[in-house]
């Protein structure tokens, strides 16, 4: 099959044991790789007792997915999933990097990882051939210092294998910190130093196994495709498009931190007590100025670049390092909690990255706690003598790192602000639901709706409430079903698997199909691809996400809606008072319902299950829902 | 392109030195220099893949074809390289074509990635740098 390298890799932790597995033309024509193939190999694996599955438990599957278009079109990207420690649904969760390239090159098209090891490893992937080994000397360690030191040895090691070679480039590693190796709910699994595929939570999975990395190193050339020439050209094409718009490569999304706030009012600010500010020390002017000393950062093949490096180079926060902040992580480990200057913004997303703590989750829970902390819900006694104030770097980092090694409150915290809050509720005997910003178990994206500016309400109201992805703000429900933000499009990109920054330009999006034939040979067209290959992802996501379980099940009824406080009046700013109508989100739920072929209730119609050779998954529902 | 420390990324191309060492040290004169581009030629039936060139480069940037018998040397694309062509149409320009001036100890470039980094970082990260060495 042209695009595919031909053979994913199953390891089994517990025994210890890999092996190569295949998939028929029929299975990756219908789900692709990444998001898609991922979900369709969970549900077969999983699916008749899903709501019985551990995420964080033996059973659950760690998914490391490519997809036919990785490594072709511009911005590679490696999907990660399994049932979500969060959702407890299915996210197809992206991270750019090399590695995706690397493991192409190896031969595989991904990794399929089971049970759990008995003692901390790590997986090194070479051409064709790939070895457990032991972790014990990276285990506990940081980012920076983990990726140093499995750079270092693998680099040695292939010079060792092959010295006639001449210098060999670096392998390309994912990997955990001590949030994932600790079992948290709100960890990354991390590439480089600051790439992170964040949401679904599948960093504590991955350290749940016992796996702390994987590294890749291929030789080879990328697999065939259909039409080389056409590949090229549209590399060109989309590559030129991207060349053109000046948005991402200025600023990356860091102009963002001052704009969602000041004009579109949709910012969290204290726990998304307001989402409005005017804090002009938090301008993407003083972030470019002060902090950025590398203008242009990007992965493989990727012609935007939006990101950035920064470090303070002066003052108590001197070297610490990030990429930009992008716009999720300073709203969230910035405004969210009354952080308002690039420095202490950049030395709290440093940390969280090398905790391994994913931006949008952690700085949510450390926002819940901030706001509870502020309303005397936790004292200081509770909080283990931190007292988060708004504004007090040094007193979120310390909770960050108790977070992450799930000490004292953390350990409560590291359960995402959803199930903290029900946990401490229950200590309190208080419900804290209202100070919870999530959506079914996970954290929302720092883009709010109610002011209605920002392009979350854009496709109407029911953009989180109904993404089977929950709070994922990049993959939100949108009417038209066929608008780039759609949910649906975004299963293309997430399954493809490439970046979507890449290909936002309605320019760019009408060469897709073009480039799937040419890589592929397959002609998908929109058509199939919104009618009929979507959907039945969309819907086997969606069932996976309604079965839920172990410790929660989602109700429709109750559940695909926004959280609380999105009810609530927005205090200040030139949109204060405003708030989401509730009638009229609710009519673009059942609008949405009806869009992609859910009853009222919010279940996937039997017809639609049976139209698109899902019949188990219907049988299932019946049982179950 | 090599990236041992991430936002240190280091370009690790054939320099054209002078004195080119690689096609001076090839035993079975399989190398050679191109009068139009003054690039290094490398002639594939020619090569036994020694690496002979490898160790004379001080820099070792040329490297063996993973699979096939030869030593892989840039080449310049025969006068129009690709890979400033696109950096250039990406407007990052950090490469460009240059004539070849006698007057410039362009062999001065030929290091290590290693080598290169180990000052890379420290210029970029300052006394940050040091940890990542």
């Amino acid at each position: 099959m042209r695009g595919y390298a031909g053979k994913f890799l199953e390891v089994d932790l517990t025994k210890e044991k890999m092996k190569d597995i295949e998939f028929g033309e029929d299975i990756l024509r219908q789900y692709i790789g990444g998001r898609g193939l991922a979900t369709k190999i969970l549900w077969d694996r999983l699916g008749d007792h899903w709501e019985k599955v551990d995420p964080l438990g033996p059973e659950n599957i760690l998914l490391l997915l490519t997809g036919p278009l990785t490594g072709f079109f511009p911005g590679a990207k490696l999907c990660v999933s399994g049932k979500s420690p969060q959702s407890n649904g299915i996210v197809g969760s992206t991270v750019a990097g090399e590695f995706p390239v690397e493991l192409k090159c190896a031969g595989y098209d991904g990794l399929i990882v089971t049970g759990r090891a008995p003692n901390p490893v790590y997986i090194f992937v070479t051409d064709h051939k790939a070895e457990i080994r032991d972790a014990s000397h990276i285990w506990g360690k940081g980012a920076k210092e983990t990726l140093k030191i499995l750079t270092e040895e693998g680099r040695r090691e292939l010079a060792e294998r092959n010295p006639e070679y001449g210098e060999w480039r670096e392998p390309a590693v994912v990997y955990v910190g001590p949030a994932g190796e600790n079992g948290t709910r709100v960890s990354a699994v991390t590439a480089k130093w600051t790439h992170g595929a964040g949401y679904g939570g599948y960093g504590g999975v991955m350290g749940s196994k016992n796996l702390k990395a994987v590294i890749a190193k291929g030789t080879g050339p990328l697999p065939e495709v259909e039409d080389i020439e056409k590949v090229s050209t549209l590399i060109d094409e989309i590559s030129r498009i991207c060349y053109g718009s000046d948005d991402f490569r200025r600023w990356g999304t860091g102009a963002a931190g001052y704009d969602v706030g000041s004009r579109l009012s949709s910012e969290p600010v204290r726990n998304w007590q307001d989402e409005w500010h005017d804090e002009k020390s938090f301008g993407v002017d003083k972030f470019e100025e002060k902090v950025w000393i590398k203008r242009y950062w990007g992965d493989f093949g990727c012609p935007t670049t939006c990101l950035k490096i920064a470090m303070p180079r002066a003052g108590p926060f001197k070297g610490a390092i990030t990429d930009n902040p992008d716009y999720e992580n300073q709203a969230y480990v910035g405004t969210n909690l009354g952080v308002f200057t690039p420095e202490e913004n950049v030395y709290l997303m440093a940390l969280l990255d090398d905790l391994g703590l994913c931006g949008i989750q952690g700085g949510n829970v450390l926002g819940f706690a901030g706001e509870l902390y502020q309303r005397g819900i936790l004292t200081k006694e509770d909080l283990n003598g931190i007292e988060p104030k708004w504004g007090d770097t040094e007193a979120f980092a310390s909770l960050a790192r108790m977070v992450a090694r799930r000490e004292g409150i953390g350990d409560v915290l590291a359960e995402g602000t959803y199930r903290a809050a029900l946990k401490i509720g229950e200590l309190k005997n208080m419900d804290l639901l209202p100070y919870a910003v999530v959506e079914k178990g996970m954290a929302i994206g720092a883009h709010g709706i109610r002011s209605e500016k920002d392009y979350t309400t854009e496709g109407g109201l029911m953009s989180y409430a109904c993404s089977v992805q929950a709070g994922d703000h990049t993959s939100i429900a949108y009417l038209p079903l066929t608008h780039g933000n759609s949910e649906l499009n975004i299963i293309l990109h997430d399954s493809g698997v490439y970046c979507w920054f890449n290909i936002m330009e309605d320019e760019a999006l009408a060469l897709i199909w073009d480039f799937f034939e040419a890589v592929t040979g397959w002609r998908i067209g929109p058509e199939e691809w919104y009618n009929t290959t979507a959907r039945r992802i969309l819907h086997l996501q969606r069932a996976a996400l309604l079965l839920g379980g172990p410790d929660h099940r989602w109700d429709p009824k109750v559940h695909d809606d926004n959280p609380p406080r999105f009810y609530e009046p927005l205090p200040s700013g030139p949109y204060s008072g405003k708030t989401t109508d509730r009638a009229k989100f609710e009519k673009y739920r059942s609008e949405y319902y009806e869009a992609v072929g859910w009853d009222e209730q919010g279940i996937p119609k039997s017809e639609e299950l049976r139209r698109l050779g899902l019949d188990g998954v219907d049988r299932k529902l019946r049982s179950i829902i | 392109m090599f990236m041992l420390v991430p936002g240190a990324e280091v370009p690790h191309f054939c320099s054209q030195c002078h004195d080119y060492p690689c096609v001076e040290s090839c035993p079975v004169e399989a190398l050679s220099v191109s009068k139009e581009t003054e690039a290094v030629l490398v002639d594939k039936e020619k090569c036994t893949a020694c690496g002979d060139c490898i160790d004379a480069c001080p820099g070792r940037i040329p490297h063996m074809h993973p699979t096939e018998n030869y030593a892989l040397i840039c080449d310049l694309c025969d006068g129009e390289p690709q890979c400033v062509k696109e950096c250039s149409a990406g407007k990052w320009n950090a490469l460009w074509v240059a004539d070849k001036s006698e007057s410039h100890s362009y062999k001065l470039y030929a290091k290590r990635p290693d080598e290169v980094t180990r000052d890379l970082v420290i210029n970029l990260y300052g006394e940050k740098g040091k940890e990542m060495i």
